[in-house]
């Protein structure tokens, strides 16, 4: 047998791991929201566009891009099921239909520009882009209400605080991808987004009034939480970031604009993460100490992840400088 | 309404047989592609572009397909699974965390550059991002592979209840994760892979072949087809006789970590001696058809063959017959007739190699209609023989979801109710039954287009010089 020494009975470094792996869950969680995100923000914008040549600069924009942002979906499941199994059985076997149902959404999301791509009659492209859109939309609208109900304990599919915070993460997935697509394109097209932020942006300020109010009021548990230093912080920084990119997009500060959005998906994230810790599981009453898996595992998986994350992100450095800048429409295999 | 334990059975089943589809696509093209990559931009040959701009197109497609269906796979442990995935997190949940952030982060990334970026990038990060993204389709079959052949030959970990629910620690990682099962299993499947897209590139070659030189027909690129057909040949004729011999050499291992599996491979119900190895048998009354015990089978035999095959060359060596184990036993007829398939084709691969070897050699190449035909019918069933091998894998370990563990029984989410499962099973089956058929067009589709022209090509390398990229921001 190998001797596994220490790594069996303590934590690495003593490190409070399972408060680390809680935030590192909920950090993927935002990676994807934010990256996969702007994805559905444009396919969500490409209902807005009509012309042929406009809808496939959208396509172009996020063709290299997409699959690798999914892929923070996966890491979230894996991380879930390596740190806190019982809480991935649990949370994704009590939301059976809705998980089918992201899978759904992602399915059409994932298949639709590459069947679109496929062929370039006209009755082909309207029915494809079609399912573009309506994946696009329904996969953030679904996410968001998974995180409502994860926060909440809710035990049904559909409930009014879920549905808000689903057109919550809709919205936002629009003002990033609006962030996204000034970045990508040129010319009128680029200046025609602005609108279409603004409006995202100011659905957004209201759904975040109304999933705060529908959390004070439908949780009275988290009452508290809502109102400690941590949270009410997280909110002035997420309506400070508002303005930041309000005013970025006025003044055509393309960068600034997309980084604030960023800020905007992981201060969301943030907020339901402070308001949920130390709970993860408030159905089974499980907690962050009760729910993670014992040291070993754990600090393998640590191990692995303090060594896999920074190359990750160097990857992703690579890609997105390599294809950083307007893109053109005809740029394909 | 099915009961929540089989639905969840058939709809693991079904979604699995689906996905695994797009990755040996993808993991048995990826060491042609790097291949492609390094002769295209080593050599002024335009073939090698050609190769390797129309492969990539299927690559991607097989990729994309690949990505949102195995994403079903990984949630439906927590959907469906969940006192399984309660019971196994430990050991279970590592190897998939690995995969996503080792292997598809790499291949996801590095796929964007691949496909996209020929005109962007330098030639050696180009062919760096053809390597990034076949290590990254090979690393996501290592831990894949591990999570599956820990279930099958678990090894390093105790037993604890908690709560009246047993839950797996994790005491010895390497034990664990490189447990028996899976070198056996990592090369049996990766070779396969190879070996399968090998075929389905011999086929599409042949169709070519044969309609240009058999029926006379004017193809375009008709040297591209060529050049396809004698790549696949080559990788075939290595690939398909190590398939065969590792094969037998696994089964030897199979027997002795799981020998209810092998007895029912073999469909041997009395402990015995002398077993023969039986190419068919049948049950020789109706009656017998339904019965799984059917004592009274006609069979044709090699005297001696399983005995053979289990101890490694030994025919009078005893096997320990299905009779020996208590309570139930895997469905016999499904392990025992997949086992026989596998087996057949991999034999008929090794046969289908040596023969175009063999005109080739002789320069009859284009000539022998029939090869074409057998190569042409012959181009799925290399994904076929993996399906059943992994039928053979999963099926005979029943009625374990981790051998000698837990039940699969007791491995179903307890609250999953009956309709539930069975709305998404039938779900499932519409959707997919609609994805392999646009694959399946997809794909016909990038054949008939076949590659770009290798004229076009070579003028349009010379005259337009790379793209340079303008930023105009900020
Ligand atoms: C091209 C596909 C292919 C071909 C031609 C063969 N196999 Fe195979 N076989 C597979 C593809 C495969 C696989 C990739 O589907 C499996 C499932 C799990 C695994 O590791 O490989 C498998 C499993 C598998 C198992 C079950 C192992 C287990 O239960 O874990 C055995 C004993 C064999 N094979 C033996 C053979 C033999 C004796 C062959 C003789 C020619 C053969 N295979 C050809
Ligand atoms: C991709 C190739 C694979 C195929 C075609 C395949 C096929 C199957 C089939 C047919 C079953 C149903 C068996 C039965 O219920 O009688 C099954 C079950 C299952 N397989 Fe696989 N399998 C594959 C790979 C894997 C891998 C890689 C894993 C784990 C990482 C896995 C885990 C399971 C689990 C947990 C079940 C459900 C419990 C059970 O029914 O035994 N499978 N698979
Ligand atoms: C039941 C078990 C399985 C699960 C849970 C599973 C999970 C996944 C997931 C989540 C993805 C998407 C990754 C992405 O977003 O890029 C994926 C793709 C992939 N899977 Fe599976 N998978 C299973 C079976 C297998 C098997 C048996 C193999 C091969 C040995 C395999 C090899 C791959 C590969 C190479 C990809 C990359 C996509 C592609 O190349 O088509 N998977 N799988």
């Amino acid at each position: 047998m190998t001797d596994v020494g220490t790594l069996a009975s303590d934590t690495l470094f003593g490190l409070p791991l399972a408060d680390i792996w809680f935030g590192l869950v909920f950090f993927i969680l935002g990676m994807f929201l934010f990256l996969d995100g702007f994805d559905f923000g444009v396919g969500i914008l490409f209902a807005t566009r009509d012309d042929k040549h406009e809808r496939e600069q959208l396509l172009a924009a996020i063709t290299p891009f997409w699959d690798g942002n999914e892929v923070w979906l996966v890491v979230f499941g894996g991380a879930l099921f390596a740190a806190f199994p019982a809480v991935y059985a649990n949370l994704f076997s009590r939301h059976y239909l809705l998980m089918f149902a992201i899978l759904g959404a992602l399915i059409l999301r994932g298949l639709a520009p590459e069947m679109y791509e496929q062929r370039e009659d006209e009755p082909w492209q309207r029915w494809w882009g079609r399912a573009f859109i309506v994946g696009s939309f329904a996969a953030p609208f679904l996410l968001g209400i998974f995180l409502a109900n994860w926060l909440l304990g809710a035990t049904t599919l559909m409930t009014l605080p879920g549905i808000i915070v689903g057109l919550t993460v809709v919205t936002l997935t629009v003002v990033d991808g609006v962030a996204f697509l000034r970045l990508k394109t040129r010319n009128e097209l680029r200046d025609e987004f602005k609108t279409d932020g603004y409006r995202a942006l100011a659905l957004y300020l209201i759904l975040v009034v109304l999933t705060l109010s529908a959390v004070y009021l439908t949780a009275p548990e988290l009452r508290s939480a809502l109102l400690s230093l941590l949270v009410v912080g997280l909110v002035v920084v997420n309506l400070v970031l508002t303005g930041i990119y309000a005013v970025a997009t006025r003044s055509d500060r393309y960068y600034v604009a997309f980084i604030a959005g960023a800020g905007l998906v992981f201060t969301l994230v943030s907020i339901i993460a402070g308001l949920m810790y130390p709970a993860i599981d408030r159905v089974e009453g499980l907690t962050v100490g009760t729910a993670i898996v014992s040291p070993l595992p754990l600090n393998i998986m640590s191990i692995g992840a303090a060594l896999l994350l920074p190359l990750i992100f160097l990857y992703f450095g690579v890609l997105y400088s390599v294809f950083s800048g307007p893109i053109e429409a005809d740029e394909s295999y | 309404m099915l009961d929540p334990v089989l639905a969840s059975r058939i709809q693991f089943a079904l979604t699995v047989i689906v996905h695994i589809i797009f990755p040996v696509v993808s993991m048995g093209l990826a060491p042609f592609l790097i291949y492609f990559t390094w002769k295209d931009i080593r050599s002024d040959k335009v073939i090698y572009e050609q190769l390797r701009r129309f492969w990539t197109r299927i690559f991607a497609v097989s990729f994309a397909t690949g990505t949102v269906t195995g994403l079903v796979l990984e949630f439906e442990f927590g959907t469906n699974f969940a006192a399984f995935s309660k019971t196994a997190g430990e050991l279970f949940g590592g190897p998939l965390a690995l995969e996503g952030m080792m292997a598809f982060m790499l291949e996801a990334t590095f796929l964007g550059i691949f496909v996209f970026g020929r005109e962007r990038v330098s030639d050696r990060l180009y062919f760096l991002s053809s390597i990034a993204v076949g290590l990254g389709t090979w690393l996501s079959a290592v831990w894949i592979l591990i999570a599956n052949s820990w279930m099958q030959t678990p090894r390093g970990f105790e037993v604890v209840m908690e709560d009246g629910q047993p839950i797996v620690h994790l005491v010895d990682p390497i034990a664990a994760y490189l447990n028996p099962r899976f070198p056996w299993m990592f090369v049996h499947m990766q070779n396969a892979a190879v070996e399968s897209v090998a075929l389905l590139m011999a086929g599409i070659g042949a169709y070519y072949v044969f309609r240009h030189h058999i029926w006379g027909y004017p193809i375009d690129n008709i040297e591209f087809w060529e050049a396809t057909l004698k790549i696949a040949l080559v990788v075939l004729v290595i690939t398909a006789p190590l398939q065969a011999i590792h094969g037998d050499l696994y089964a030897r291992h199979v027997v002795e970590t799981q020998p209810q599996k092998f007895a029912a491979m073999e469909a041997i119900w009395e402990t015995d001696s002398y077993v023969p190895e039986y190419i068919v048998a049948f049950p020789t009354s109706i009656q017998d058809l339904l019965d799984p015990r059917a004592k009274e089978i006609f069979g044709l035999g090699i005297p001696g063959g399983a005995s053979w095959l289990a101890s490694g060359g030994d025919p009078q060596a005893t096997i320990q017959g299905l009779n020996e184990f208590e309570g139930p036993q895997p469905p016999v007829a499904i392990v025992f007739w997949s086992f026989r398939i596998m087996v057949a084709l991999g034999f008929w691969f090794i046969l289908l190699a040596f023969w175009g070897v063999y005109r080739w050699w002789r320069s009859e190449l284009y000539e022998d209609d029939l090869l074409h035909k057998a190569l042409m019918l012959s181009a799925p069933l290399g994904l076929l023989a993996v399906e059943l091998g992994w039928i053979v894998t999963e099926v005979g370990r029943q009625p374990w979801v981790i051998q000698g563990v837990m039940k699969t029984s007791d491995s179903v989410s307890p609250g999953l109710t009956g309709a539930e499962a069975t709305a998404t099973l039938v779900g499932f089956a519409i959707v997919y039954l609609g994805l392999l058929t646009l694959y399946t067009y997809v794909v016909v589709r990038i054949i008939r287009a076949g590659p770009p022209d290798g004229d076009e090509l070579t003028t349009a390398e010379s005259s337009s010089p790379p793209q340079t990229e303008v930023s105009t921001d900020d």
